[in-house]
């Protein structure tokens, strides 16, 4: 190991570059995540079971298979394609905007799922009270709902964080690599490898390596701390 | 430290791969995508029973892999530096060096409307949002993409257009689903019959971009296969050349022995 390599300015951009479309993501999926989550608990249609079975898709479907339709859905030709293009002037190929829409469906289910846990642990009692004392559904969502399921929720955010850090499949079919813009840490450690530059694909897995340890530390530290809490 | 650690892996799937006695595997760069089986089913002809297995990559992949110990028989690279360079590390025998095709490197598009005549100085244009590009440090057409529009004083001012796949064929997969407006591709690949109809091209003079002198060699564990050196040397024959002349490789003037 060498740890000149450690101090690469490519090194940094990409794993900055990481942070941000996993933190990117993470707010996306917190967004669109926690309305999804209320509405899986909540819903007594029998559709239901579909729409949770397609939420869960991607931990079980190889990332290439999501990034290959992405790559069919944004490419110029198709209709969609075409009307981003029109409106925004760029394809969502080799974008930003495209990583972060691949990592959100990519990372979906580690959001929804803690998401649906940590809204379903808050007792049914506690809710019928909320309603008895005449809160309305945003008052028992904002002060009842969310501050019992806070640390689910967090540790929703931290598995989607953690999870887009180790997006690679994705990232290559629809990336090209671009330094600063597409080119992620996992990409960027293939390439090294590829090239034989083995002192600095080394410095990439290590610096993963420490970011991923670090969050799962966190996290299980955070549900221990919450069924601590909890019990 | 990772040699010793891939081995292992390495021969558990190379001792599966010569169960069957007359099994060969080709690594290929992915230029050869479409050229190579065909080539490779005329081989068999003459070589019943054999078994021929194919794996396409950017010939600098191929290269660190087999550097690895990785189980292929024969290395067919889209130049003549990685082949060279394996021999000089000892994991590939110098004798079967041989210079088997000399690659082209064309503009494609899919879309009709973007003009290819004017060559690359067309790529300016506005219509050109993505120019997609092998990658340089990796594949060799890649390499002759860089070379080509550096020598057209280019690379600067159409860095950020470039986008970069890992190998020609995501090159070309970049621009046939409409991705990349134009792509740099190898003239075999477009010339392909699953390319027939699709698209359109302009070639490259020559002299416009590094030439693309592509090697063969047969590695250290081809070495003990016979197969293997028989295979090299068939890539070389009048039927394989014309093989690769239909696909829109040059061969070399003379006939090897």
């Amino acid at each position: 190991m060498n740890f000149e390599a450690l101090l690469d300015g490519e090194l940094w951009e990409a794993i900055v570059l990481t942070c941000r479309l996993a933190i990117t993501t993470t707010a996306v999926l917190l967004l669109i995540g926690m309305p999804l989550a209320y509405w899986l608990n909540a819903s007594r249609w029998r559709g239901t079971v579909l729409v949770e079975a397609l939420v869960s898709l991607p931990i079980v479907l190889p990332p290439t298979v999501i990034g290959f339709y992405l790559l069919m859905l944004m490419a110029p030709q198709s209709g969609f394609g075409r009307y981003w293009l029109d409106i925004f002037g760029y394809t969502l190929t080799f974008s930003f905007t495209g990583l972060v829409i691949g990592s959100v469906l990519y990372s979906l289910p580690f959001a929804v799922q803690p998401f649906q846990v940590a809204l379903g642990s808050v007792p049914v009692e506690l809710i019928e009270s909320g309603t008895a004392l005449g809160a309305g559904r945003w008052a028992l969502f904002w002060k009842v709902m969310l501050p019992v399921a806070r640390p689910g929720i967090l540790i929703g955010c931290m598995l989607s964080f953690a999870h887009t850090l180790g997006e690679f499949g994705v990232v290559l079919m629809l990336g090209g690599s671009l330094p600063g813009k597409t080119r992620v840490a996992s990409i960027a450690l293939f390439d090294k490898v590829q090239q034989l530059d083995y002192p600095a694909a080394h410095a990439y897995a290590l610096v993963l390596l420490c970011i991923a340890f670090g969050l799962l530390v966190s996290i299980a530290l955070l549900r221990a701390h919450s069924q601590k809490q909890g019990a | 430290m990772l040699k010793q650690f891939l081995w292992p892996l390495f021969l558990c799937l190379s001792v599966s791969g010569q169960a069957g006695a007359e099994t060969l595997t080709l690594a290929a760069a992915s230029d050869m995508t479409y050229c190579l089986p065909e080539v490779v089913k005329i081989f068999q002809a003459g070589h019943p029973g054999s078994e021929i297995r194919t794996v396409f990559g950017a010939s600098g992949a191929l290269f660190a892999q087999i550097k690895n110990g990785a189980p292929y028989d024969v290395f067919l690279s889209a130049d003549m530096r990685y082949p060279t360079e394996l021999i000089q590390a000892g994991a590939a025998e110098r004798a079967t060096l041989a210079n088997y095709a000399r690659g082209h490197l064309v503009l494609w598009s899919i879309d009709p409307a973007i003009q290819l005549e004017p060559g690359m100085a067309g790529l300016r244009s506005a219509a050109v949002k993505h120019i997609a590009i092998a990658n340089p440090d990796t594949a060799p057409y890649g390499r002759a993409a860089r070379g080509a529009l550096e020598q057209a004083g280019l690379w600067e001012e159409l860095k950020s257009k470039l986008v970069f796949g890992e190998n020609i064929a995501q090159t070309l997969q970049y621009a046939e689903s409409g991705n990349a407006d134009v792509a740099f591709l190898s003239r075999s690949l477009v010339l392909s019959p699953r390319m027939a109809g699709k698209g359109h091209f302009q070639a490259l003079p020559e002299g416009s971009y590094p030439p693309i002198e592509q090697g063969l060699v047969v590695t250290g564990v081809g070495a003990r296969q016979p197969l293997a050196s028989q295979f090299a040397a068939f890539m070389r024959s009048p039927q394989a050349r014309e093989i690769l002349r239909k696909f829109g490789f040059s061969t070399p003037e003379r006939e090897h022995p």
